[in-house]
């Protein structure tokens, strides 16, 4: 007679892990990633970096403080993933402290005060953003503009002086580096009374969205569409964003081009692909079913265009992730399917 | 997709859905597709290993109560000989082969709660001898009643493993008149294989017993259903259905989905229709039986043997030779994976069933039963590692995976927090227990373990909730009593007091009437005087 150890069924591998899919995402960030330091520098290494490290420290800490286990917990990748998002959100030359405040609020507070991964009911990488980007306006809106428009990107040197030493003016032109997102421009425009034609005629507007944000747009879709490919999300929060965004702007175009910019504009600019494919498919704060996704997906396309049409900041996908975070749990509930048999 | 053999008779009075089964294929939601893994025990024919030293035959082999032992320690029996009374609600037990009985005592046994149970232990003689043998004659032309009758005295259970006894399923008074018996060849488990090898080497048989079990239920026409991967299967079953069957037995081609084997998804798969909630295909119209239970009813009726073996797929990566084997009940397990080549050196776990819903064995030395399907033996790589639990991260690819489309995400959130009304009210009766939701759970949490659990919360506190309503009334109804017994109690006294008052009343007024009579009675006097 033999015995044997018994478990419960089922008696097989688990098909993936959460240390996959983080790691997946991450992988699916590396062309965004790639584009952005090819358009302004490798500033975006930088701030991965520094965001990622505090990020640790404080899921390192918090945990600490709650009595959890470090190693599984650390090695999920939930916060590198939070920090990279972070970091693609912000200039590359924002100083340091940015990145530690806004980690600060986005694991300390949004995840770890809800009780930790699986627990937040906002977007830890948003929340940090927002917080950073309501607080240091001035820090958050210096964004250099991209290599087509400018004599150059800085190198490593100048990037560390720049996030590490503050010295954002450096005497050799940083500054004259600095200039208007395509959002940006189009708000001012108009602010100043000017008719979007003209605007658009504006360098800063390239074939179809911004000269440089539209080849980072296109990289995040790549990276979007590989997440799809493999199924680590699934395709109703991105066509429901992007889907929902194009047609909003596509009616509001049609019935007024002077003020309205256009369907394909809006969608390519700013951080809208990003949000569509990488943020608002965030699962621990989505919706977890498929009309849900689709619900919450449409949400952020709409409340997005309503804060770039008539809010104060000239891009809303962080807000309207946020807001939308809120909806969750309503959304889902209100969208459960009908069991089996019921 | 086209019906292998067209159907030539007239229709009879059916519901529509009944002459399109098959010709369309539905959806079911969820799943997963697994790998397979069946042809490394499909090599080699079923075989049969030599007799065991000993049998052990538990009493509860079928759904419901035990089987009351008819033999005592010491008797002789034949192969084939009832050893076990079958309750009402459950079935026979007989001889898996002819020898002394031994013993009848608690043992281990092979059953998902693992609690031992009545035995019977024979020794066998060696020469397999039958007792009396009794086929049914003239089937075609019986009284389903008595062809019931038949398979009920010859132990035959549902072998795709709820074991409910055949008879009473196929027997059942229904509101929807049966119009269709849909046998169950879908093997949907990775490794299990004992079903398709069945269907490979004895279609004859299978179609056989088909037709005979829907005579038994008065049924017109025969279903068999397969994996749409089981080549061979399905040219000789067809050979087989359009010989015997005329043009009453197809064979439906579905697609291989984990859970399509189970009987809901089976269902919606042929019809489109979903079986209600806590009801069953009979509802529909469909009596869904396994296969191997039609060549069980095949061997009763027409050879005339008790159900006392069935074929076991001893396989996995932890046996030397994955094969068929047909195995007497009361077999330990031991004894098969012998008969297989023994266990390779990493061997780690024994599991009735297939990875995705079988139990663990504790020991081999634990018996076949008639649920018996499959015994597989697992290496530690085949398994999960056992650490590595994280919080949900709400991804929701449980939802997706599941066939019951529910949400196992806020089922187990639910479950974790004990709150046993949010999670009946979420639906978790619906849970058919496939475990997909578990195996696509990135942060490794054993959901399905969670709603086994959950279900028998949501049933206890439900009985509990029953049984406190019943307190409740029985204490009202007392109080009710006691006030009521109180109240007359009261009246009777009052009423005793009001006589008593009303008596004395009249005595005062009688010694008024008297006083009065005393005193005018001078008066009288003189005027009689």
């Amino acid at each position: 007679m033999r015995t044997f150890h018994a478990a419960a069924a089922p008696h097989l591998p688990s098909k993936r892990t959460v240390r996959g899919v983080m790691s997946q995402v991450l992988l699916a960030l590396v062309p965004g990633i790639a584009v952005h330091a090819w358009l302004f520098g490798p500033g975006i290494f930088v701030q991965i970096v520094i965001a990622s490290g505090f990020a640790l420290a404080f899921e390192a800490a918090l945990l600490r403080l709650r009595g959890r286990p470090l190693a599984p917990f650390l090695t999920d990748g939930s916060a590198v993933v939070a920090a990279s998002l972070f970091a693609l959100c912000i200039p590359p030359l924002a100083p340091w402290w940015i990145a530690a405040v806004a980690m600060f609020f986005a694991i300390v507070i949004a995840k770890h005060c809800f009780g930790g991964l699986g627990h937040n009911v906002f977007n830890p990488a948003m929340v940090g953003y927002v917080v950073v980007l309501i607080s240091f306006p001035l820090q958050l809106t210096r964004w250099p503009l991209p290599r087509e428009l400018s004599s150059g990107t800085p190198g490593l040197d100048a990037t560390l002086q720049a996030i590490l030493g503050g010295r954002v003016i450096a005497p050799d032109g940083i500054d004259a580096l600095t200039g208007a997102t395509p959002l940006d421009a189009i708000r001012t425009g108009l602010a100043e009374g000017r008719p979007l034609d003209t605007v658009l005629q504006s360098p800063v507007f390239g074939a179809v969205g911004g000269t440089g944000w539209e080849w980072l747009a296109a990289a995040f879709g790549i990276g979007g569409l590989y997440l799809l490919w493999r199924g680590i999300i699934r395709w109703q929060v991105p066509v429901a964003t992007l889907g929902s965004v194009l047609v909003m702007a596509l009616v509001a175009w049609v019935l007024n081009p002077e003020t309205y910019p256009s369907a394909v504009l809006h969608c390519l600019s700013g951080g809208l692909v990003l949000g569509a494919f990488f943020i608002a498919t965030d699962p621990v704060s989505g919706c977890a079913s498929g009309r849900g996704r689709l619900v919450f997906g449409a949400g952020v396309g709409v409340l997005t265009l309503v804060i770039r049409y008539w809010g104060g900041y000239p891009d809303g996908v962080a807000f309207a992730v946020l807001l939308m975070n809120m909806a969750a749990p309503l959304v889902d509930r209100v969208t459960r399917p009908r069991v089996y048999g019921t | 997709m086209k019906p292998v053999v067209a159907t030539s008779e007239p229709a009879p009075k059916t519901p529509p859905v009944a002459d399109r089964i098959g010709e369309r294929l539905y959806r079911f939601d969820g799943g997963l597709r697994l790998r397979h893994n069946k042809k490394i025990a499909c090599r080699d024919p079923v075989a049969r290993p030599a007799l065991p030293a000993e049998l052990v035959v538990p009493m509860r082999q079928h759904s419901g109560p035990p089987a009351r032992p008819c033999v005592a320690e010491g008797q002789f029996v034949l192969k084939g000989e009832r050893i076990g009374e079958g309750p009402e609600r459950g079935a026979h037990i007989h001889a898996p082969t002819s020898g002394r009985v031994t013993s009848v005592q608690d043992r281990p046994m092979a059953h998902a709660t693992g609690q031992p149970g009545t035995c019977v232990v024979i020794r066998p003689d060696g020469e397999d001898r039958w007792g009396e043998r009794t086929p049914f004659p003239a089937w075609e032309t019986s009284d389903p009643a008595a062809l019931r009758a038949h398979i009920r005295h010859h132990g035959i259970v549902g072998l795709g493993g709820a074991v409910f006894p055949t008879d009473l399923k196929a027997g059942a008074a229904t509101v929807t008149p049966i119009h269709t018996l849909v046998l169950n060849g879908v093997e949907c488990e990775p490794w299990i294989a004992c079903d398709e090898m069945l269907m490979r080497e004895q279609p004859r048989h299978l179609v056989e017993g088909a037709l005979i079990l829907a005579h038994a239920a008065g049924v017109e026409r025969v279903v068999i259903a397969i994996e749409d991967q089981m080549g061979a299967v399905e040219r000789a079953l067809a050979e087989a259905a359009a010989e015997l069957g005329g043009g009453r037995c197809r064979v439906v081609k579905v697609p291989t989905v984990y859970p399509e084997g189970g009987e809901r998804q089976l269902v919606q798969t042929l019809t489109g229709l979903e079986v209600p909630a806590g009801g069953y295909p009979h509802d529909l119209g469909l009596l869904v039986q396994n296969v191997a239970t039609a060549a069980a009813v095949r061997q009763a009726v027409i050879a005339g043997e008790p159900l006392v073996e069935r074929i076991v797929t001893v396989t996995g990566h932890g046996v030397r030779h994955p094969r068929n084997l047909l195995a007497l009940l009361g077999t330990p397990a031991a004894h098969l994976v012998e008969a297989a080549g023994g266990y390779t050196d990493d061997a780690a776990r024994l599991v009735v069933g297939g990875p995705m819903m079988g139990y663990p064995l504790g020991s081999d030395a634990e018996p076949v039963v008639k649920a018996t399907n499959c015994l597989l033996v697992l290496t530690t790589g085949d398994m999960r590692p056992p650490q590595g639990e994280l919080p949900c991260i709400r991804c929701g690819d449980c939802a997706s995976a599941c066939p019951a489309r529910l949400q196992p995400q806020e089922l187990q959130f639910m479950a974790r927090a004990a709150q046993w009304d949010a999670v009946a009210a979420l639906g978790v009766d619906a849970c058919i227990e496939c475990a997909c939701c578990d195996l696509v759970c990135p942060s490794q949490i054993p959901l399905a373990d969670w709603f086994r659990y959950a279900k028998g919360e949501v049933r206890r506190v439900s009985s509990e909730r029953v049984a406190a309503e019943r307190a409740r009334e029985r204490f009202e109804a007392r109080e009710a009593r006691l006030e009521r017994a109180r109240q007359e109690k009261a009246e009777r006294l009052a009423r005793r007091k009001d006589k008593l008052r009303d008596e004395a009343g009249r005595k005062r007024q009688i010694e008024a009437a008297l006083a009065r009579a005393k005193g005018t009675k001078d008066p009288s006097a003189e005027d009689e005087a």
